[in-house]
């Protein structure tokens, strides 16, 4: 079935639920007027998904090494599908931002749940730009000395 | 050859108790949390996670925990572990162009574009003791310039390589997959995709080793630390169910661009070389050390010669590897009793052999008395 969300926007749900820890996804969903029932299609599960590199950036690809991820799938009995990919182990996270995923495409961005994901999408800048802010902080300029004369 | 032995059970299990105990230390003191290890001991967590070759802080965290603070042996766990989950893919190729900077510095350029930043680091300290810390209890707190840095900031060798500089750093036609060494036998010559790979998951002592030789004439580069960055960078994946990209959240690495002298032909104008590093966290000494090593592996491509260590694909790529290195050299305290007491056999029989030999020269003295 295809989202009635757009895609960008929904992209940045995934990311922004990727980020966020379980108490604020289920902070999210409190906003949600009542939960509907779901079937679980992928129970919340575990693997890994290796990452890959560029050697110098932009070249060749290589396989740095893997990382963790949790994923999981639900269906709404509207049919509409939720879905969560995030890294680390947390499943109890994956099947909650999934339940969510489903949600966020059927409200309006005006509803209660879109709005609480953009005070969590503030809240995460936030924490961002305090990181940058400090190392800016650390910026530095060297002077290169001039030694004696001749 | 190693001949298996039986028994001892109960021996082991009264060692496993013993260890735990051990590994608990004095009990009148705190045990340490797995998380107080993530976030405070976040430089062990990194390597651990390299060499376990799996990014996952609070697993590493663990390791650390129960293998004492043993980082090979951490690195094993994780690699044991690693094993029962099944993999879903492989990532979009990480854009280190697009990295969250916290720490940025050039020994080649002293005015970047997007600056110099120091971030955290030990370079400037005085490798003083604070006693401060003995006591701990202090909540430092980090000043705060008023605005953010730049959201990108363009890597040095990009920089040279406008100009026609840098040795071009592209993906070969058709952006192929990687080779995979945990998952195919590595032969050799071994291409840099694979080399990239054993040394993002090698030991870190033993790069570090190999880069410095490299830089006192075992390889003949003594290179610039172009660029090294540290940062977040997101992961992206495209599931299958999907078809478009998801941002699965973000991940601290380690970059370094080593700057090295010159290759031409009478085709290619000189230019300079490239050696690369990537590693999880904040990985400084790691990143820097495989870049050394990085660019002492191309001598091949080069037309250069291979006369050192660093420059042999075959030695680096099959001694990199600390969990297979620490199997093999710990293997020898497991029981051998039968292949020594083949030995003591054979040695028995040599002298025996020996002295049988021996004794004849003794007699013909009187041989010659007779």
């Amino acid at each position: 079935m295809q989202s009635k969300e757009p895609l960008a926007r929904r992209q940045g749900h995934f990311a922004i639920l990727a980020r966020a820890a379980l108490d604020e996804v289920e902070a999210v969903l409190a906003d949600a007027p009542a939960i509907p029932p779901f079937t679980v299609l992928k129970q919340p599960e575990t693997g890994t998904i290796m990452v890959e590199g560029r050697a110098g950036g932009g070249g060749r690809r290589f396989n740095l090494g893997e990382a963790t991820m949790t994923r999981c799938a639900i269906r709404l009995e509207d049919g509409t599908l939720g879905f969560s990919y995030a890294l680390g182990r947390d499943t109890a996270k994956a099947r909650k931002a999934a339940v969510l995923d489903a949600l966020l495409q059927n409200e309006p961005p005006e509803g209660p749940m879109h709005r609480a994901m953009r005070r969590l999408a503030e809240r995460q800048k936030q924490t961002r730009e305090e990181a940058s802010r400090k190392a800016a902080a650390t910026r530095v300029e060297f002077f290169t000395m001039v030694r004696g004369e001749g | 050859m190693y001949v298996a032995v039986k028994g001892g059970e109960a021996a082991i299990l009264a060692t496993h108790d013993l260890l735990a105990e051990a590994r608990r230390g004095d009990p009148a003191i705190a045990e340490i949390g797995v998380a107080q290890i993530r976030e405070q001991l976040g430089l062990a967590v990194a390597r651990v996670m390299n060499e376990g070759s799996l990014h996952d802080p609070d697993l590493a965290a663990l390791a650390l925990k129960q293998a004492q603070g043993d980082a090979i042996e951490a690195a094993f766990l994780i690699r044991a572990f690693r094993t029962t989950l099944p993999r879903f893919g492989s990532s979009v190729p990480v854009d280190t162009s697009r990295m969250a900077i916290r720490r940025r510095i050039s020994a080649a350029y002293k005015d970047l574009p997007g600056g110099q930043v120091l971030g955290p680091t030990y370079d400037y300290t005085h490798r003083l003791f604070d006693f401060a810390l003995m006591e701990g209890g202090s909540l430092p707190q980090a000043p705060k310039a008023p605005a953010a840095l730049a959201g990108t900031m363009p890597r040095v060798p990009d920089i040279l390589g406008a100009e026609g500089l840098m040795e071009p750093e592209t993906p070969p036609e058709g952006d192929p997959a990687p080779f995979d060494l945990t998952r195919q036998p590595v032969s050799f010559p071994a291409d840099r995709d694979v080399r990239l790979q054993a040394m993002a998951r090698g030991d870190e002592g033993f790069l570090l080793g190999l880069g410095y030789s490299v830089q006192r004439g075992f390889g003949g580069n003594h290179p610039f630390a172009g660029e090294i960055r540290m940062g977040e960078v997101s992961v992206e994946f495209v599931p299958e169910e999907l078809g478009f990209p998801i941002d699965l959240g973000e991940i601290t690495l380690t970059e370094c661009q080593m700057v090295n002298q010159f290759s031409g032909s009478k085709d290619v104008p000189p230019q300079f070389t490239r050696g690369y590093g990537l590693a999880f966290g904040h990985s400084e000494r790691k990143a820097m050390s495989m870049a050394l090593v990085d660019r002492a592996l191309k001598a091949r491509e080069f037309g250069e010669a291979s006369d050192y260590p660093a420059q042999q694909d075959e030695f680096v790529l099959y001694h990199s590897d600390n969990v297979e290195a620490a199997g093999f050299v710990e293997h020898l305290k497991l029981p051998h009793y039968v292949d020594f007491q083949g030995e003591l056999e054979l040695i028995r029989r040599i002298r025996a052999e020996r002295e049988a030999r021996l004794a004849p020269e003794t007699t013909p003295i009187q041989e010659a008395a007779e």
